[in-house]
């Protein structure tokens, strides 16, 4: 499967890398990860590139990781749909001390306009 | 995150807990601070054990023994406070406010078997009398926007909508001046 992963930084969005990292070493998927400009996150893309690299490289995969500038969330699904990715994946939300769930921004405005299929990694 | 906006002038009279009222189901109820005994935990346990998932808001209540402990856990921890409303020995509902950085957040859950009978209420006014005692100044909450009861109790109680661009609407309250005078 032909796999976008869009990471912004936040706790949420790094499991989604992991979980996509390890799906793509057992699953054979074709892996992109886009790394997004999330205002509401406090690590930086270079940072966010430097760790997405580490992840593919120690997992043993070939995916290429990529710095996508400008509105994370239709950006990605700009990027899906001209390359003709099957799948989404994305943070499913941060946990409020209280143990809410709040989705994010970007997987708002995802879910809500993608042609795709979308996953949340919990 | 970016900073939560809070009203600037304090909210209305809140009373000051144990609360004992009949509910308009002419139960009992009392609304009183949780005490940390092994007996009121058990008994909010076993409020949550029954708790309908169709009433989880943002993923919680979790469901399951072990994962509802988990989560009481941390929100009956010290620095939080919290409220139960009590019908005979039975916990029929339960307010809490967390702490966070700047603030504290609020949830309020009320078993099924006691829904609209006031106590829901009662329970939010005790707590937040509770919370003003103890020098809480701010408060806030989200809310799922289709939840129109919650959102009109909330509002009646005084929060003031904070954010209203995500699917979870947020609302804030003030309980006390803060000590820097800032707003």
């Amino acid at each position: 499967m032909k796999v976008l992963c869009g990471i912004g930084g936040t706790d949420d969005s790094l499991r989604a890398l992991e979980r996509s990292v390890d799906r793509a070493a057992v699953a054979d998927d074709d892996l992109t990860i886009a790394v997004l400009d999330n205002p509401d996150s406090t690590r930086t893309p270079d940072d966010l590139v430097e760790r997405a690299a580490a992840a593919v490289e120690s997992a043993g995969i070939d995916a290429e990781v990529r710095r996508v500038d400008g509105d994370p969330g239709s950006r990605l699904i700009e990027i899906a749909e001209d390359e003709g990715f099957d799948e989404i994946v994305l943070g499913g939300g941060q946990t409020s001390p209280m143990g809410k769930i709040t989705i994010g921004s970007i997987a708002e405005f995802v879910l809500l306009n993608a042609k795709t299929s979308v996953t949340l990694v919990r | 995150m970016t900073g939560r906006r809070f009203p600037e002038t304090v909210a209305g009279a809140f009373p000051d807990v144990p609360v004992p009222f009949v509910d308009a189901a002419g139960r009992d109820v009392e609304i009183r601070a949780y005490d940390g005994s092994d007996g009121a935990r058990e008994a909010l346990v076993a409020m949550y054990d029954s708790f309908d998932p169709a009433d989880r808001a943002q993923g919680i209540p979790p469901g399951g023994d072990e994962r509802i402990r988990e989560w009481l856990e941390t929100i009956l921890a010290a620095d939080c406070l919290n409220v139960l409303a009590w019908c005979g020995d039975e916990v029929a509902g339960h307010a809490t406010l967390v702490p966070d950085d700047e603030a504290y957040e609020l949830a309020i859950f009320v078993h099924q078997d006691y829904q609209e009978a006031g106590i829901g209420t009662r329970l939010i006014k005790g707590l937040l009398g509770y919370g003003r005692a103890a020098g809480v100044e701010k408060v806030w909450l989200t809310v799922e926007r289709w939840n129109h009861a919650a959102v009109s109790l909330y509002k009646k109680i005084g929060f003031e909508t904070s954010d209203a661009e995500s699917f979870e609407m947020e609302m804030s309250l003030r309980l006390n001046e803060s000590a820097d005078g800032e707003a």
